[in-house]
């Protein structure tokens, strides 16, 4: 392999990594922006993860064929929106501690996704392989470009779905009436509600669509590098989601630069093995990385908070 | 008298007792779900944690940790830490513990206190770098304790399989029989069930809980900067170096339970794929126990019941014992967003106690 080849395969497995922790962060990121922490984005993905593989493991035994882990992409998310109405109704309505209700989330998800997959699949701890999960896809012509194509134009669905979703989002944050609304309640929610936004729903939107993108960002997992569900199929990366949404100062290209970094000190994981002498470090030192790394960074660049001014703090109208 | 009537409030017992019934159903609900009979469980589930003389001394053995991570989790509470990484505490605390316990020689009296010791303060080492990040560096705990989980998963697995480890095997060298702390008399009358010193040493640090928050210098300036930081700043007090004390102090607790996981229940350390837990059953105990002492005992008992009663409801009613983590974590979520079962319990306050006067306990309560 010469090293234009070596480069491009790390750009590529920094991608696939990347995929599922953008969908992710940018999430929390909405969530955040409302003024709602969300501790839960781990057990939102776990959801999504689980769902996923047992969705598309029925779609395809149901002959869906091809279209089977589109099925569970699908069901991903929505299952990921009804997961996080129980932390939108516990903090919001119930104005409960946002941070316990995120772990209590977590605890709930991984508990319940392995009791169901145990149930489903008569004592196994994991999903069935799926004989269907997302291919890769080589975009025609510009996989062609040297280097490029096989970096970029040479991966799965979700990441070119993910890109998109980015621009989207960043262009719904700051330049729309409803970016903006969303922006206040976070910010500044009893000005808001004076001018008649209501705070409640703005931040039931945001915490259901972090929801909605964990769910795909779990999913995005197991249908593309996993196969299938078992415990140990999320570890931590909603947590590292999480540190994206800070280390991206809660800016949506900020972030996915930041979830692209993370995706990276995994990818070097997968990626060092191909090298001879890197197989005399002991595999916990990559196992590490990833999450020394985070802490590094967030070490680094926490100092200056660029975080809602609401974030975490109950609405509570009568104290206005 | 006074704290304990601050502890035994009305809302302080109803809201707790209601959860671990709502709890109970939402478990049932699973149970149901998943095509099982929710009265066969529960019904193994009280079976397998009074059965036999072994299951009490088992299920004594599962409470023991959880009354140290329970400890830690609220010690941090009361400070206005949330110490989520009492996971990774208490693994280094289990590493920390091994590590003595299997590479030195030395009499018993030397021996086993040095192991607990070690792992305490590997445990409070690690949680003070949690500390240390919050207060220099500004990261919220949170993360950054949920990093040093990992990382110490991680850290333990290096250390055992690179310097401990058994030949050929996945575990560490037996920990020598001078730094064990079984208790040996009192298992022999359990059908061998692994009962420890550590259970004492929880009943001891339960008071010394109490007595550090409530009794002295430093539990007052704790307790100052967790209730209001600007004040305790502008009161002279190094806010800073409170908050790093109060994770390493928080840090031992869960430290003391992992090594005595190690020198009183498994003598090694085997390389661990996932962490085992009882971090983060040790915010349920915390926040059920309204992060005092007496409530996370309590809450230890109700946990370490369920969870080794848990084994039961598999093996007699073919239930997955994850059950009990969707059991625990629906009970942490109705005492944290207590609003939810007030608002069950209104028509019942209003009944009983006439019209009006309810709802003014509830508001009185809220504030």
């Amino acid at each position: 392999m010469n090293v234009a080849e070596i480069l491009g395969q790390l750009v590529n497995i920094t991608l696939v990594f990347s995929t599922a922790l953008i969908f992710t962060a940018l999430g929390g990121l909405f969530s955040e922006r409302s003024g709602v922490i969300n501790i839960g984005l781990e057990g939102l993905m776990v959801v999504g993860a689980f769902s996923s593989a047992v969705i598309t493991d029925y779609a395809t035994k149901g002959g869906m064929g091809q279209g089977s882990p589109w099925v569970g992409l699908l069901a991903a998310m929505v299952f990921g929106i009804v997961f996080s109405l129980l932390h939108a109704v516990a903090t919001i309505t119930f104005k409960a501690d946002q941070t316990i209700v995120g772990v209590v989330i977590n605890i709930l998800a991984s508990g319940l996704a392995i009791y169901l997959t145990k149930s489903i699949y008569e004592g196994s701890g994991q999903t069935p392989t799926l004989d269907i999960p997302f291919h890769k896809w080589v975009i025609p012509g510009l996989s062609d470009i040297p280097f490029l194509g096989d970096a970029i134009f040479t991966a799965y669905p979700t990441t070119y779905i993910v890109i998109v979703l980015c621009i989207i989002g960043y262009f719904v944050l700051f330049r729309t009436p409803f970016g903006l609304r969303l922006r206040a309640v976070g910010e500044h929610p009893s000005s808001a509600d004076t001018v008649g936004i209501s705070v409640t729903k703005y931040r039931y939107i945001g915490v259901m669509l972090s929801g909605a993108m964990a769910g795909l960002g779990g999913a995005t997992i197991t249908l593309t590098t996993t196969s299938g569900f078992a415990h140990n199929t999320i570890s931590g990366q909603g947590f590292i989601a999480i540190a994206a949404v800070i280390f991206g100062r809660w800016n949506p290209l900020g972030v996915a630069g930041a979830a692209i970094f993370f995706g990276f000190a995994q990818a070097l994981r997968t990626w060092m093995q191909l090298f001879d002498w890197a197989r005399d470090i002991p595999s916990e030192v990559f196992y590490m990385l990833p999450y020394i790394l985070t802490l590094l960074v967030l070490a680094v660049f926490t100092k200056r908070s660029f975080a809602p001014a609401a974030l975490g703090e109950p609405y509570d109208p009568a104290k206005r | 008298m006074s704290i304990l009537n601050k502890i035994f409030t009305k809302s302080s017992i109803l809201v707790p007792f209601v959860s671990i019934i709502l709890g109970l159903i939402v478990g049932a609900i699973a149970m149901l779900a998943g095509g099982f009979n929710p009265l066969l469980a529960y019904s193994s589930l009280v079976q397998k944690v009074f059965g036999t003389p072994y299951d009490i001394g088992e299920t004594i053995r599962a409470i023991s940790p959880l009354i140290f991570t329970g400890l830690a989790i609220a010690f941090a509470y009361r400070t206005g830490l949330f110490n989520i990484g009492a996971e990774g505490q208490f693994v280094m605390g289990m590493t920390g513990a091994t590590i003595i316990g299997v590479t030195l020689d030395l009499p018993w009296y030397i021996h086993a206190p040095l192991a607990i010791i070690v792992g305490a303060v590997f445990g409070g080492l690690w949680a003070a770098i949690a500390g240390y990040l919050k207060a220099k560096r500004g990261i919220n705990e949170v993360i950054s304790s949920i990093m040093l989980n990992w990382i110490g998963l991680y850290l333990s697995n290096l250390i055992v399989s690179r310097w401990l480890v058994a030949q050929g095997q996945q575990k560490s060298r037996p920990v020598k029989d001078s730094a064990m702390v079984t208790m040996d008399w009192l298992s022999s009358h359990m059908n061998n069930a692994r009962v420890h010193w550590g259970i004492v040493v929880a009943l001891v640090a339960v008071i010394l809980f109490y007595v550090i928050l409530w009794r002295t210098k430093l539990g007052y300036e704790l307790r100052a900067v967790g209730f209001n930081k600007d004040a305790a700043l502008y009161a002279g007090m190094n806010v800073n170096r409170t908050i790093v004390k109060s994770m390493f102090i928080s840090g031992l607790f869960a430290g003391l339970g992992g090594a005595f996981e190690i020198l009183g229940v498994f003598g090694y350390q085997v390389v661990m794929p996932a962490s085992p837990g009882y971090g983060f059953d040790g915010i349920a105990v915390a926040l059920l126990g309204g992060n005092t002492p007496i409530g996370v005992l309590l809450g230890a008992i109700l946990f370490g019941g369920l969870g080794y009663g848990a084994n039961g409801m598999s093996f007699e009613a073919g239930v997955p014992n994850e059950i009990s983590r969707i059991v625990i974590g629906s009970i942490i979520f109705f005492v944290a967003a207590h609003g939810i079962v007030k608002f069950f319990l209104k028509p019942f306050f209003r009944t009983r106690s006439g019209k009006g006067k309810g709802d003014q306990q509830g508001q009185k309560e809220a504030v």
